[in-house]
């Protein structure tokens, strides 16, 4: 392998492994918009989304589309079981209390995926049975265009969701003032379950999709959260363009590290990143005027 | 239209209203003054069903609607312009309409027709369509707090000191549009700390004083009130909206 063909491998890599940064800081995006809480058990979603598509397909033999349909659906419900049994109960909480309660959902999550799946990896079959191809003598995984492309859709539907719809625009006002919102009809509680449920779909879409490249084990979800963390604080939280090329430049950040300087430091990377953000620019790089009138 | 009958509103164990009955009558502008903590606000949240009144009932055109969510109350038409103005300020100008309207989102078209008549009265609103809400001037914010409560078709508006914040010559222009409002055939309950203001575009007044009201009646009958125009006129004192 030459030198180019060595770059663009840890490229495409960093890529593949930024669209699920990318799709982790969206999670966050969507339950921050709405409630301004930052939801430390998306990470778990992931995993989840992960380890029941292989209860569904090597356990069950079920199809590709029936399995994922059905474990999208599997983990949507225990993302809106948490807001209803977890967040919605509390009466009068402020956004710190709640913070602190989906740090406690993720670890409960992370020992019931420990309970069923044990501590072993698992791994997934490739979306379709494509051999890898080359390009630019860099061998690809035909399993990286399927996360690139999910990552696009989703990415693109969301946008639109909450660009041009009336439940969109609501789950927005909630965020901005719950009072205000009760006040013009808005179904406040509605739209928080709302967020936790799409914010579940789209961890579950994420860890299906990356299963097949990167295995899947139960504690993966710390680790997971904290760079998708990371992603949606480089992004500025909130933003979701933002969270998606912050989400590639930390993949591709930490690829490169890993090839050209070891991939000992590989993790510390993102952390390093989220710390710099925190300290120079808080707010992040990639949001727009939005940010600056949210109230942190 | 509007009855209540001794409410009795807590913030847990501090008791706010002490037995509030008012009433408003279809076409009157009925305004509500009193002094910082006097209760004013937690008697709109009450009638708005943001806060739940422990005794007494609230009816409105002759229904039951103490219990009743805020969602529930918006659709039966009342709206409430708050305090603070409230808009969602990350949103668009044009977003904030039509949460206004959330209430009655089904209807696409009418809510279109809407927003077009607001923005040809007032032409301030147009050119800001597409900016976020939050860079709005306080009055712009203000009109834009009185355009997203008419989105929802209320037959009640509540006003809760829209003049907070605001210099004297927009508070001046906010007043213009409440009395055009009813003119349209609106009624008005307005909350207001600027008690001369209020009682000169009034019908009638209520005066409230820590949790109760202690006075009521036509709007002459209050501005030559001795004790009201001790403790809320500062009498002697022109405002400058008099002029």
């Amino acid at each position: 392998m030459n030198d180019t063909a060595q770059l663009v491998q840890y490229i495409l890599t960093g890529i593949t492994v930024g669209a699920i940064y990318a799709l982790v800081g969206l999670g966050y995006n969507i339950i921050y918009n709405v409630t301004e809480v930052i939801n430390f058990a998306q990470g778990e979603f992931v995993v989840l989304g992960g380890l029941v598509m292989v209860f569904m397909t090597n356990t069950l033999h079920l199809s590709l589309p029936v399995g994922f349909f059905l474990t999208v659906s599997v983990v949507t419900i225990l993302g809106a079981l948490m807001d209803k049994l977890t967040i919605e109960p509390i009466k009068d909480a402020n956004v710190l209390t709640l913070i602190i309660i989906t740090i406690a959902v993720s670890i409960i999550f992370r020992g019931l995926a420990m309970l069923i799946w044990g501590r072993d990896p698992y791994a997934l079959p490739a979306f379709s049975k494509a051999p890898p191809f080359t390009l630019f003598h860099a061998i690809i995984q035909p399993q990286a265009l399927w996360v690139l492309g999910i990552t696009t859709i989703v990415v693109i539907l969301l946008s639109l969701f909450f660009r041009f719809t009336m439940m969109g625009k609501a789950m927005l006002a909630c965020a901005d003032s719950p009072e205000a919102s009760r006040l013009m009809g808005i179904p406040v509680k509605k739209m928080v379950l709302i967020s936790f449920v799409l914010s579940a779909a789209i961890g579950a879409v994420a860890g299906i999709v990356i299963t097949p490249i990167s295995l899947m084990e139960y504690d993966r979800g710390a680790l997971l959260g904290l760079k998708g963390f990371g992603a949606s604080i480089l992004g500025g939280l909130g933003s979701f363009s933002g969270a998606v090329i912050a989400g590639l430049i930390l993949g591709l950040i930490e690829s490169l590290c890993a090839g050209y300087v070891s991939s000992g430091y590989k993790d510390a990377i993102a952390l390093i990143v989220l710390l710099l953000v925190l300290f120079v620019k808080p707010s992040g790089f990639f949001a727009g005027k939005r940010a600056s009138l949210k109230k942190f | 239209m509007l009855f209540l009958r001794s409410v009795h509103t807590y913030y847990d164990s501090i008791h706010a209203l002490k037995g509030i009955s008012l009433h408003v009558k279809e076409g009157e502008i009925v305004t509500l003054i009193g002094a910082n903590g006097a209760g004013k606000t937690t008697l709109l949240k009450t009638i708005c069903g943001l806060i739940k009144p422990r005794k007494g009932s609230i009816q409105f055109y002759g229904e039951d609607i103490t219990n009743l969510p805020a969602e529930s109350i918006v659709r039966r038409g009342i709206s409430l312009v708050p305090e603070g103005r409230m808009v969602f300020s990350t949103l668009s100008v044009e977003a904030n309409l039509e949460m206004g309207a959330f209430s009655r989102r089904k209807d696409k078209n009418q809510m279109k027709r809407d927003i077009k008549n607001l923005t040809s009265r007032f032409p301030i609103l147009k050119e800001r369509m597409n900016q976020l809400a939050g860079t709005l001037s306080g009055g712009e914010q203000q009109i834009l707090a009185i355009c997203r409560a008419l989105m929802a078709h209320p037959k009640l508006l509540i006003f809760d000191e829209p003049s907070m914040g605001l210099s004297p010559i927009l508070t001046k222009e906010i007043f213009k549009v409440i009395v055009g409002l009813r003119k349209e055939g609106r009624t008005i309950l307005l909350v207001e700390q600027n008690a001369r203001a209020a009682l000169q575009i009034a019908d009638r007044g209520y005066v409230l004083e820590t949790g109760k009201i202690i006075l009521e009646g036509d709007t002459e009958y209050l501005l030559n009130h001795k004790e009201i125009q001790r403790a809320y006129l500062g009498k002697g004192y022109r405002e400058v909206w008099e002029e």
